[in-house]
């Protein structure tokens, strides 16, 4: 019975972390299906970032209250993954609480810390199902949250946070009771705080009921953490693993500057100096086909773009400070992201079932995000500064935007009148470069 | 006016950068006069281009348009180079946001600095000194952050110390600094007519502009100030409440 409930868990963990794995390789490769671009440079800098906004969310405490409650969760839920260290060891040996024996006092110490952390959890995400169900805070029930996935996803996270919380408190108390029975292999340990008190319920059931309990609850738990870690592939919550490249990948320069188009630079300058144009190529090979300029599809993003939309966890801050969004544009910077996200994803199924790609009629522009959204952006960064996790919705909306103009010439008309004033008279007005010293003279 | 214009043989201590709304726009034209009479009254040596002035192409850029700015950095570089200016002014945080962070990259590496921080620096130096019982004395000023030189360029220390030296009530927007709200003109939407919406973004902020009981709204973008200007004529409340530049403000409080 033992060996078996060994394999059964060995089982159980090897798919689970195949599963992972595989599921993570496909990610990684959507990412990469993005342009190149380097962003290795300043290490010193990158790592900096790392540890003050993806470890010491230094964002997220521009909202005090949640951010202490949105700690408490992550906290949590990586400190008690430190019993799942034990949890694993057992499973594999068919020992129980290996390290009881081993840490002595320190061992009821961390059970006790880790039993505390998860009430704290469990509260956390009480109320975040409420902000989300009852109080409806705007940002998380408005726009592309109102229905389908990304509303269910949301609050499975949370559900799921507390269900797993609650079977590792279970788990303990029903550990303790058969241990105050001296029942066979469920070695002595000190009394625990949480579960502890919760012994009450369960002291009424005979040993056989307890350890059929225990054992459902042990494998509950666990089996419940291996699914919960696969589910994060499907989810927003991907971002508890993404925060973290994601802020070391994070744009080093001014917020204010917009990526170079060094092809386009190259292409001024020998306009302006044919003289040092390089020398047509005579030689009758085919010339590698030009770049599209900007972004049509999420192929022509950059990679950080895309590594961007898996990081993104839809908590709305940037549409929630969109002065767009704010006055009922139709333009969300959430959006964005999603659609970023749910368009690669696309193209990687796509890729999965024919080898490579295939056309599918389908494009980022116009399927995904309209013209009508791309227009409304005032460009004033107020998105990318909200981000928790270093996302740059308007780096998107750019690309984007620069497609539309130089490949499809699709710009309003006050906007072709803006570009031939700037060409012809040097300013976005009709006004005459020679009246550009006017003012000196009244 | 009295305006010194750049002399080829000799390159300014500094170049007064002026831009297209400064340049044509009347309303910003007020602000280039104000912070001409600053400059000549404090005697340093500065300088504008004149007719050899461009667009920075940042409305090309923003819009989509990179031909076209590359094309006006390349020729404002030239220029630039060839007078071989250091440094320089500007009055429009976009001005000052393109040629600080974009045209260095593309060969045009200046000390590039906003006039209210160039403002602020003239203060600490004692060389601009407020009147006594100035125009702003008790009243309320409030301050309206731009996004290119607050989230943009992270400024948002020094507009408000040069507005502190006035004897004036200082209150804060409700959203300001690094939550700020746009005017609604950045990204090119100037030249253009807005998206269909419940509202324009112009209104958005003057209606909470307007809440803080100000009286004058302090700005340092010439896009905003239009921006606030029409959303103020809007609400009809252009008699009692004005949009002025943190220069125009300077130069009416100072000791000359």
């Amino acid at each position: 019975m033992q060996i078996l409930q060994q394999v059964l868990f060995v089982l159980l963990a090897g798919f689970g972390f195949w599963f992972f794995w595989r599921n993570m390789s496909k990610i990684r490769r959507n990412i990469f299906l993005g342009r190149k671009e380097d962003r290795n440079d300043n290490p010193s800098e990158r790592w900096k970032n790392v540890f003050l906004l993806a470890l010491g969310q230094k964002k997220m405490f521009k909202k005090p209250v949640v951010a202490i409650m949105h700690l408490i969760v992550y906290v949590g839920f990586i400190i008690i993954n430190i019993e799942l260290l034990e949890i694993i060891l057992d499973g594999i040996t068919g020992h129980h609480r290996i390290f009881a024996s081993m840490l002595g006092g320190f061992y009821t110490f961390l059970i006790n810390f880790f039993e505390i952390l998860a009430v704290l959890v469990i509260v956390a995400c009480v109320i975040f199902l409420i902000r989300r169900n009852i109080t409806k805070v705007p940002r998380l029930v408005s726009g592309e949250l109102m229905g389908g996935w990304p509303k269910q996803d949301g609050n499975l996270i949370l559900i799921f946070e507390i269900i797993l919380m609650s079977l590792f408190l279970k788990m303990n108390s029903v550990d303790l009771v058969l241990q105050s029975r001296e029942v066979a292999h469920y070695a002595q340990t000190d009394t625990f705080l949480i579960s502890g008190a919760l012994t009450v319920f369960f002291e009424g059931y005979g040993n056989g009921t307890l350890v059929f309990l225990e054992r459902a609850f042990w494998w509950l738990h666990i089996a419940g953490i291996f699914f919960f870690m696969n589910y994060l592939a499907y989810s927003k919550h991907l971002h508890v693993i993404l925060a973290f490249p994601n802020a070391f990948y994070a744009s080093l320069s001014q917020q204010g500057e917009m990526a170079n188009m060094p092809a386009i630079q190259q292409e001024i300058k020998y306009m302006m100096q044919p003289e040092l144009a390089p020398t047509p190529d005579t030689s009758g090979a085919t010339p590698a086909e030009p770049q599209r300029f900007g972004a049509k599809d999420a192929m022509d993003l950059s990679w950080k773009n895309l590594l961007d939309a898996y990081a993104c966890t839809e908590c709305g801050r940037c549409s929630s400070a969109c002065p767009a969004n704010q006055t009922g544009k139709k333009l969300s910077p959430r959006k964005i992201m999603m659609d970023t996200r749910d368009r690669i994803t696309e193209i990687g199924k796509n890729i999965d079932q024919n080898k490579e790609f295939k056309d599918d009629g389908k494009t980022l522009l116009n399927d995904f995000i309209t013209v009508e959204e791309l227009r409304a952006c005032t460009t004033c960064n107020a998105c990318v500064e909200e981000c928790p996790v270093s996302i740059s919705p308007l780096s998107i909306i750019n690309e984007l935007r620069r497609y539309l103009v130089m490949e499809e010439s699709n710009a309003p008309q006050e906007w072709n009148g803006m570009f031939s004033n700037i060409e012809n008279n040097m300013a976005p007005w009709k006004f005459s470069p020679d009246d550009r010293d006017a003012w000196t003279q009244s | 006016m009295d305006v010194k214009r750049i002399n080829p043989s000799q390159a300014p201590e500094i170049l007064f950068w002026v831009g297209c709304a400064g340049s044509f726009d009347q309303r910003a034209q007020k602000v280039t006069k104000a912070f001409i009479e600053i400059l000549n009254a404090v005697g340093i040596d500065y300088a504008i281009l004149g007719k050899e002035e461009m667009c920075t192409g940042d409305p090309a850029r923003r819009a989509g348009n990179e031909f076209l700015f590359q094309m006006m950095a390349y020729n404002n570089i030239q220029t630039l180079n060839m007078y071989n200016i250091k440094k320089i002014v500007a009055t429009c945080p976009h001005c000052f946001n393109t040629i600080k962070n974009e045209y260095p990259t593309l060969g045009g590496d200046y000390e590039v600095i906003h006039h209210t921080t160039l403002l602020q620096q003239f203060i600490d130096e004692g060389k601009i000194k407020m009147k006594d019982g100035g125009e702003f004395n008790g009243k309320k000023i409030t301050y309206h952050d731009s996004c290119y030189l607050g989230r943009a360029n992270n400024i948002y220390e020094a507009p408000r110390k040069v507005l502190e030296t006035l004897d004036a009530e200082l209150v804060e927007l409700k959203r300001c600094r690094t939550n700020g709200l746009c005017c609604g003109a950045g990204g090119a939407q100037m030249f253009k007519e807005e998206e269909a919406g419940d509202t324009r973004v112009n209104l958005e902020r003057t209606n909470e502009a307007l809440e803080t009981g100000a009286t004058t709204i302090a700005a340092n973008c010439p896009f905003c100030i239009t921006m606030l200007s029409d959303g103020l004529k809007n609400a009809e409340k252009e008699a009692e409440v004005e949009v002025k530049d943190i220069a125009e403000i300077i130069n009416d409080s100072m000791v000359k």
